[in-house]
């Protein structure tokens, strides 16, 4: 149960970077879990190195940062410009993204399980007549400072708010000589950074092999879609609802059923109350 | 006819009457309920409380296509044509989804269209590609489209949005014989000798609310009117 | 009148090949690309035709699969009887995946149908009768008389399977079916506005669609002599199916053949000369640069040369 309320706040974090991408810049980036896998791997590698996972994510963000604004910018000269058949071409797009970026991954690494090692992994915290792994809390922590930074950001800092402005106003943004495309840019960069730092959480938390992406597929849009699109308080409460159902299933049903979780509360959001808990 | 609606976030407590044949004027500053509520009307949008009455039947839960199907139609105020269908087949998927549902295999869906198009004006045009009409062309293709689904209802959101001088006079001429021909027509419009020239009656939207209801002449020179449109 | 001459020869191709002592190997291979083309054909009834994004396509496959192989094992069921069920189970599927999802927009049906990918694999790997994640395995009965081998008999199976499935999705693109489609996928409001009903054109495009690629499926286990559920629900048959009428061209039902047969034979000469991994990124990057450079496809590019003209042959 409490491993369920540690694990939803991460994948909360993990989701926060879809949340800006998808929620708030309407755009199709199924190719988000694929991303923040490419950073776990760069984190590992990092690790060969001797660096700390946290300290290797942190580095790594400037990079997914440019990462970030080419991809947007070249997603929006090729589809969104061009309007219509964007929408199918734009998806087929980042899922044939997705797809070259797992498969590159296992050509570079192979299939086996990577891992990372620092200082508190693998050792536990002892609290209470419970055993905590410390990975998990370091990522707990991780992740909690990571959203409170964004959520700050978004509200505080002029570019944060004009990030949510063309979220919900473009025309109006433009009417006040902002230049809407550089601010998407600017955000789909943020939220790759984002996705960086919760790839290297990701591999603290546990091995990673090329294909985790696809079940986190599920979990991300699963937290999105429940907390709402562009909710950020949202995306935590979502996060910590999956998590402890996760762990619920994990307990009663076994390992064998818990991928599946995920995707079927996405399913269950859609059915009944798709613009979720907190949406617009 | 009569249509009665409720609140919505967008429009409350708006109760309007159309009686058949009517030419009615909607008018209302940007942001005022006027597409909200033909959405409401047309079905792309749902009521949240009061009734849509059409021609004595109550019409609020019926999805968009079978509203439509009992006479309603309306254009769109930034023309939606079927981009990758050339302009007479644009005509068509109406003819054989409304006009002709139950008699495909007899009507000649394509003639059809191309009378239609000859009203309007167009016939020149059929083979083009929608997707490079100019903006009248565009305008006219959306009424075009709407009066193809054989309504008995129009309505014309915009439609001269932008339109120079003798292209609004054109599309006017398009409204005015078709409600010749029987068809009561809802008219949205910003510009006013058109809103003039065409109403019988006209009602003012401001902020959600019905401010006004009247004959043309009166509702110019109502104060509400003018401080709804120049701002308070 | 060309199509049916068209139809006409390519069943006669395909049978009058497997009577012949065409190698062995032709026909594995050669059934693999054949069932690419219902795939193709299949997923571009609902997203070339209205624009709507399968990603699900291994689900509805594998459930195709699956269903068969529980036919077989219940109750001994024919190869005929145990596609007619396929194609019901995942056209079930395909409805119910549709009635939850259709009503919103584009990408969360996608999403959806990556979804029940999963969820359908967890099931089935959860299933002891059908094997679970070990599988099962099978034995074949004999092949009809005719044919040298099953594997021959299922390459006969599979061409007369992909003629139906282009003849369905002609039939639909032609008819003012496909142009309801066409309308939804050019701009649903107006669509909806001009009388077409959405929901109901998008549900009968799932539902069809889930069903062929079921149908599909239903030979799998019979060609390989074993079912489990990681092959199955592989996600390669998903981009796959997507690749293909992207490469190929959406718009016209030859564009899947086209993208099947090309993909489809590449995929084959690279997974056995260079590697299963490759062969994924190939697809992958393939996609990419059509989706990007070509959005119409082959086909759009031979119209540009005008080779091909827009037509409804």
């Amino acid at each position: 149960m409490l491993f369920g309320i540690l694990v939803g706040c991460f994948y909360a974090a993990v989701s926060v970077g879809l949340s800006v991408a998808f929620g708030l810049l309407d755009v199709p980036h199924v190719a988000h879990p694929a991303l923040m896998v490419l950073g776990s791997y760069c984190t590992y590698l990092l690790g060969l190195y001797g660096w700390d996972p946290i300290v290797a994510g942190i580095a790594l963000m400037p990079l997914f940062f440019l990462l970030g604004v080419a991809i947007y910018r070249f997603y929006y000269e090729t589809f969104e410009k061009r309007g219509s058949d964007a929408g199918v071409r734009g998806l087929a797009f980042f899922f044939g993204l997705a797809f070259i970026v797992e498969v590159g991954l296992i050509l570079a690494f192979g299939v086996d399980q990577r891992m990372v090692e620092a200082d508190y992994i693998g050792k536990s915290l002892s609290l209470g007549g419970y055993r905590i792994p410390w990975r998990l809390l370091v990522a707990f922590g991780v992740a909690l400072l990571l959203m409170a930074a964004l959520t700050l950001y978004l509200s505080r800092t002029f570019t944060g708010r004009a990030i949510k402005a063309v979220a919900q106003d473009e025309p109006a943004l433009r009417l006040m000589g902002a230049n809407p495309v550089r601010i998407k840019q600017w955000a789909f960069g943020i939220a790759t950074a984002v996705t960086a730092l919760a790839g290297a959480m990701l591999i603290v938390v546990g091995p990673v092999e090329p294909s985790l992406d696809r079940v986190y597929i599920g979990r991300t849009f699963c937290v999105v879609v429940l907390a709402g699109l562009g909710s950020m308080t949202g995306t935590l409460f979502a996060g910590l609802i999956l998590g402890v159902s996760e762990s619920i299933v994990l307990t009663l049903f076994g390992a064998s059923w818990a991928p599946a979780v995920a995707f079927g509360l996405l399913l269950v959001v859609l059915g009944i109350r798709p613009q979720g808990l907190f949406g617009r | 006819m009569s249509k009665h609606f409720g609140g919505f976030a967008a429009l409350s407590e708006v109760s309007l009457e159309v009686a058949p044949g009517e030419r009615f004027g909607l008018i209302g500053p940007n942001g005022s309920g006027k597409t909200t509520l033909i959405n409401c009307v047309s079905g792309a949008l749902r009521n949240e409380s009061g009734s849509i009455v059409f021609d004595g039947a109550e019409i609020s839960r019926l999805p968009a296509y079978q509203r439509t199907r009992r006479g309603i139609a309306r254009s769109f105020q930034i023309p939606r044509p079927f981009k990758t269908m050339s302009v007479l087949e644009n005509l068509v998927v109406p003819l054989e989804y409304v006009a002709h549902r139950r008699t495909l295999h007899t009507a000649d869906t394509w003639d059809e269209a191309m009378a239609i198009l000859r009203q309007m004006g167009m016939a020149e045009k059929a083979d083009s590609p929608s997707n490079l009409l100019s903006q009248v062309e565009l305008r006219k293709l959306e009424l075009a489209r709407a009066m193809a689904a054989r309504p008995r209802l129009l309505i014309s959101d915009e439609a001269m949005a932008g339109l120079a001088g003798n292209e609004v006079d054109e599309v006017l001429k398009i409204l005015f014989d078709l409600n010749a021909a029987g068809i009561t027509i809802i008219m949205i419009e910003h510009i006013m000798q058109a809103v003039m020239r065409f109403s019988q009656r006209v009602i003012c939207l401001d902020a959600g609310r019905i401010i006004c209801e009247g004959a043309p002449a009166e509702i110019v020179k109502n104060p509400d009117v003018q401080k709804a449109y120049l701002g308070a | 009148m060309k199509f049916w001459i068209g139809v006409a020869v390519t069943v006669a191709l395909a049978a009058g090949l497997a009577l012949s002592g065409t190698n062995e190997y032709f026909f594995y291979a050669g059934y693999v690309v054949l069932q690419f083309v219902v795939l193709a054909t299949a997923w571009n009834i609902l997203g070339g035709y209205a624009g709507y994004v399968n990603f699900g396509t291994a689900a509805f496959f594998g459930i195709g699969a699956y269903t068969a192989v529980v036919l077989f094992k219940a109750v001994g069921a024919p190869l005929g009887v145990q596609i007619l069920a396929a194609a019901c189970a995942s056209g079930l599927l395909g409805f119910g995946t549709g009635l939850l999802t259709l009503r919103l927009r584009g990408i969360f049906f996608s999403i959806a149908t990556v979804a029940v990918i999963f969820i359908m694999h967890t099931a089935i790997v959860n299933w002891r009768y059908v094997g679970g994640a070990t599988g099962v395995q099978l034995l074949r009965p004999p092949a009809m008389p005719l044919f040298d081998s099953y594997t021959r008999m299922l390459f006969v199976v599979m061409a007369v399977m992909a003629v139906v499935g282009v003849c369905i999705a002609r039939y639909i693109e032609v008819s003012w079916i496909g142009r309801g489609l066409r309308a939804i996928r050019d701009s649903e409001e107006a669509a909806e506005c001009s009388g077409v009903p959405t929901l109901k054109l998008k549900l009968f495009a799932c539902t069809v669609s889930g069903a062929l690629m079921g149908a599909a499926g239903a030979p799998l286990p019979m060609y390989m002599s074993f079912l489990e559920p990681a092959s199955s629900f592989d996600l390669n048959y998903s981009v796959s199916a997507l690749a293909m009428p992207m490469i190929g061209g959406t718009s016209h039902w030859l564009g899947p053949v086209i993208g099947a047969i090309l993909l489809g034979s590449v995929q084959q000469i690279v997974t056995v000369t260079i590697s299963n991994e490759i062969n994924v990124l190939v697809v992958g990057v393939l996609l990419v640069v059509f989706v990007v450079a070509a959005p119409d496809g082959v086909l759009g590019l031979l119209r540009k040369l005008k080779w091909f003209h827009r037509s409804s042959g």
